[in-house]
């Protein structure tokens, strides 16, 4: 059943990807050197209305909490954001993006890809070291965490003095008016 | 500006939120890179059978001598050593769902423009073997930097931002401070482009 799902999910998410625009390179480096933000519109409000999807969901019971999976915020966390907006911004494609856009017929994303595999594998290799020579790995602000309450004790929550559903709804609002106001360019 | 096969941004935006919020219904949030890890597993467990072995001690049944194959009680040895598992087979049906959407009318690289973008083009020449030596390096850095985050735009800025995670808007932050500086200085050229 999972695996089932699993093909669903997967091609309505590869679909999406590549009607958004995502999967061409010339659009993501458009949008990072602030010359059509169209993609960007794209992407905030795809966070901003899954995020009140997410947190009506949870309020109202819908959504079991135990789907909730927060990942840990450390130093490395910004470390490999950095590193990763290198390459975005050179190349035009992410992991994800990389991966569909070779689905699509893009050549130089297959060169991304055997670099992506060689990358993860040498990551894989590091990592002893890295976990035990260096502070990258130590959490900020408590780990996983998120800013609302999201009913999964497994993670603790920044706010506490407002219901998470307020939080996350108000969150995702504020992200929807964004996208809505961003112009369509800030540089020419 | 008309951009063949792409929808406009709202609708866009609302088919993407559309997969990840479905994916949050039903099984979990979207992720992508740490399968790049998986793949590179398999591969070299083929090359190295002492990769991954089973185990009775570790509640995923597979053991790694590698610290990061083997942490979370073998969870990616495990993964490595049954393919078929939800993460990896999502992965996968992703890029069948692009190949589908670019085979019926969506975006796909158009007048021999598969090798790279126009604005690659205008900047840096028609020559593809430095455009894939620059993609390859990129990919390089992308997935030691995603995998270094434990996550990349997918899980980190997109499952992570929309569940208000606090990792999810420190790689965000991350990302764009040195993605939006370096795209600006390296294609905002006037002299370069066609104008």
């Amino acid at each position: 059943m999972e695996l089932i799902l699993a093909i669903i999910l997967g091609l309505l998410f590869g679909f999406a990807l590549n009607r958004a625009g995502a999967t061409n390179p010339e659009n993501i480096i458009n949008m990072l050197s602030l010359r059509d933000l169209h993609l960007m519109k794209s992407i905030l409000f795809a966070i901003g209305l899954s995020a009140v999807f997410l947190f009506f969901g949870l309020a109202a019971g819908l959504i079991d909490p135990s789907h909730v999976s927060v990942k840990s915020a450390y130093i490395g966390v910004v470390v490999g954001g950095a590193l990763l907006g290198l390459g975005f911004a050179v190349a035009g494609y992410c992991p994800g993006t990389g991966l569909a856009a070779l689905a699509t017929g893009r050549r130089d994303a297959l060169f991304f890809v055997i670099g992506g595999l060689l990358g993860a594998f040498i990551y894989t290799l590091s990592y002893g070291w890295l976990s035990e020579k260096t502070d990258l790995f130590r959490e900020i602000a408590g780990g996983s965490v998120t800013l609302a309450e999201t009913g999964n004790t497994k993670y603790t929550s920044l706010i506490t003095s407002l219901p998470g559903s307020f939080i996350g709804i108000g969150i995702g609002l504020i992200l929807i008016i964004v996208a809505w106001l961003l112009p369509k360019k800030i540089l020419s | 500006m008309n951009k063949k096969g792409v929808l406009p941004w709202a609708m866009g935006g609302l088919f993407l939120a559309l997969a990840f919020s479905l994916a949050v219904f039903l099984v979990k949030p979207i992720g992508v890179s740490t399968q790049f890890v998986i793949a590179s597993a398999i591969i070299w467990d083929r090359i190295d059978p002492n990769l991954i072995t089973e185990t009775e001690s570790e509640q995923g049944g597979y053991k790694s001598p590698n610290a990061y194959l083997d942490k979370s009680n073998g969870k990616y040895a495990a993964s490595a050593a049954n393919p078929l598992n939800y993460s990896f087979v999502f992965v996968l049906a992703m890029v069948a769902g692009a190949f589908l959407s670019a085979l019926t009318g969506g975006d796909k690289p158009r007048n021999g423009g598969s090798r790279m973008p126009t604005v690659w083009q205008n900047r840096f020449g028609s020559r593809p073997g430095k455009r894939y030596a620059v993609c390859f390096i990129s990919g390089f850095i992308i997935l030691y930097g995603a995998r270094l985050a434990g996550g990349c735009t997918s899980g980190h800025m997109m499952s992570g931002m929309m569940q208000t995670a606090l990792s999810g808007y420190l790689f965000a932050i991350g990302a764009f401070a040195t993605a939006i500086p370096l795209a600006i200085m390296l294609f905002n050229q006037k002299d370069g482009g066609e104008e």
